[in-house]
């Protein structure tokens, strides 16, 4: 009898203590990720402004959509739903995430098979691999742009010797190639990350079903169709989601590599813009809002589908 | 069943273009760093100078070398501080079972979901209300929200794999729980602290966004915005050769830690996707 409620006082004073542990970090997430993201969403349903944040009004959606009546009859959709920059820059934001993440899986998948055969020198290869994804962001952005220069760049020079193109491109300036020139800094920077997390799927994969294979003269395409590709397949699903996430929310690239394009403004760009460039506050805040909601909805339907065990009981 | 001897080259052709593609362009920015003058405008593969111009003028602009200063300070102390947050919390998310704890901790790992640009505008005015706008301390408060979720959630991991008796002998001898984590769990945990340390100063390091929102002067940059921020005259005046100079020093540091902790960075990397 005493010996369990001395037990339960213990456990008792456990869980306080956890809460105890817990707090400094969870007050600190709270002002930095939960309040802010709150008060953004506010701020989309106001008239707030830079330079007068505290004084902001309710409006309702008229950020989002507005109908404003001409008087005789005739009228015009206002907002951010309304508007076709914004279109433009989910267009833009879209197409660039499915087609980074599209290489990079494929660039992504080939680099860890690669390194998943043992060679000699495989631990200079890796190293040599994980170097782009250890640049700043930023830098890689301005190494690219001075390549891609259009008149002293070294990639126009190397695909002339190829005989790839007749004239010097402005990657960079052009609308046609500014994506172009985006997706390739993106996925040459992120290929590694991909390719590490498939690589470490591949490791997880039993040798013996390999041997099995080979003894019974399976061929090589073969083994990865049927067994290599459906066993690494969740290692793959996850890392496809990771960067998917993290390339719908593109912001650095863009902002340094191609400023001011139609071209190639983004979602994370657009918000921005109008953030503390173009003084529309609560403009802004709306299409931050949005973008959180796409974010947040994949996120979400991901977890489910998955069901990620995060109690930790059965492992 | 040998590999044939044309599966070998085709096999050491692939390995060849992907180290390549990998060192190329930062093999190029060193290259154009040291070239000054005309020469930096003629394409070379090869170095063929080996002029320190761009990096004197660097690093004689003194605005620069504080820029690394603030750099590194900012880099350092949001590893100190989430590294604290995170141990102490993730003791209690790995050895303590209470309610909502599964649910705890997907929020917390929710949070690194979020989209910066989504907290933006709130973290604006918190900034602002704390006084903190154009301050280091602003960038180390804001970097948490990316470092937390992701160090609270490895270590817990890690934590959790520990067995249970280390601590329970402890507990016996009537050690406090501050006690527990700081002989016995501190000293177990120092290759995930340095994975995770590692990943966070890379972070902080490499941060744009709220770099470039919440600092307005040049002496309260960081590098990665004082970079971007660097501009000529016009389109023609841009100063190559000081930008690849300026990315070659920042890049450095970086890819020393790469080479040097390759294997923690690899398995920190994955901890967070892959289970086990």
């Amino acid at each position: 009898m005493a010996g369990k409620t001395a037990q339960s006082r213990l456990s008792r004073n456990r869980t306080r203590s956890a809460w105890l542990f817990l707090a400094p970090m969870l007050v600190t997430l709270f002002v930095v990720a939960a309040w802010p993201l709150g008060r953004t969403v506010w701020f989309s349903f106001t008239d707030a402004s830079l330079d007068l944040i505290s004084q902001a009004r309710w409006v309702g959606i008229r950020n989002y959509l507005e109908w404003v009546d001409w008087g005789d009859g005739t009228g015009q959709y206002y907002g951010l739903l309304a508007d076709p920059r914004w279109w433009r820059s989910v267009w833009n934001t879209v197409r660039f995430a499915v087609v980074s993440v599209s290489f990079e899986t494929l660039f992504g998948l080939v680099i860890a098979l690669v390194l998943n055969q043992s060679f000699r020198g495989r631990g200079l290869v890796r190293a040599a691999v994980l170097i782009p994804w250890a640049i700043p962001t930023i830098v890689s952005a301005k190494m690219w742009a001075w390549m891609m220069h259009d008149q002293f760049g070294i990639l126009n020079d190397m695909f002339m010797r190829l005989g790839l193109i007749s004239a010097p491109v402005a990657w960079t300036a052009s609308p046609d190639t500014a994506m172009i020139a985006i997706l390739i800094v993106d996925i040459w920077k992120t290929t590694p990350f991909m390719a590490l997390l498939i690589l470490a799927g591949l490791q997880m994969v039993p040798q013996d079903i390999y041997e099995a294979a080979k003894l019974d003269g399976v061929p090589p395409t073969r083994v990865f169709r049927k067994i290599t590709l459906p066993l690494i397949m969740p290692a793959v699903l996850v890392a496809v989601v990771f960067r998917a996430l993290d390339a719908l929310r593109v912001f650095d690239i863009v902002y340094v590599l191609t400023p001011n394009t139609d071209a190639t403004r983004t979602m994370s760009v657009y918000a921005r813009e109008n953030l503390f460039d173009f003084d529309q506050f609560a403009y802004g805040s709306a299409a931050s809002t949005l973008l959180f909601l796409v974010i947040a909805l994949i996120t979400i339907s991901f977890i489910l589908a998955t069901r990620m065990d995060l109690e930790g009981n059965t492992t | 069943m040998k590999p044939g001897i044309w599966q070998r080259i085709g096999f050491y052709a692939i390995v060849i273009v992907i180290v390549t593609q990998a060192v190329f362009p930062f093999y190029y920015a060193i290259l154009t760093s040291l070239e000054d003058g005309q020469a930096l405008f003629e394409v070379n593969y090869l170095p063929k100078a080996l002029n320190l111009t761009n990096y004197r003028a660097m690093l004689a602009e003194g605005v620069f070398g504080k820029q690394m200063l603030n750099s590194v300070f900012v880099a350092s102390v949001v590893v100190v501080v989430s590294l604290f947050l995170a141990v102490t919390a993730a003791f209690a998310l790995s050895r303590i079972r209470f309610r909502g704890r599964g649910l705890l901790l997907l929020t917390v790992l929710s949070v690194s979901m979020f989209p910066q640009i989504a907290v933006l505008s709130g973290l604006f005015e918190v900034i602002r209300f704390f006084g903190l706008f154009n301050s280091l301390w602003s960038l180390v408060f804001s970097y948490m929200i990316f470092t937390l979720p992701f160090t609270v959630w490895v270590l817990t991991t890690f934590m959790r794999n520990l067995p249970v008796e280390i601590e329970e002998a402890a507990i016996m001898d009537g050690a406090s729980s501050l006690t527990i984590i700081r002989r016995v769990f501190l000293p177990l945990m120092w290759p995930a602290m340095v994975t995770t340390g590692l990943l966070a100063f890379i972070h902080a390091w490499n941060e744009f966004l709220f770099a470039l929102t919440f600092t307005s002067t040049d002496s309260q940059r960081t590098v990665p915005v004082a970079i971007a921020l660097v501009s000529g005259r016009s389109e023609f005046e841009i100063p190559w050769g000081n930008i690849m100079a300026a990315s070659v020093i920042v890049t450095l540091p970086l890819v020393a830690l790469v080479l040097i902790f390759q294997r923690r960075i690899v398995s920190g990397l994955t901890a967070g996707a892959v289970k086990g």
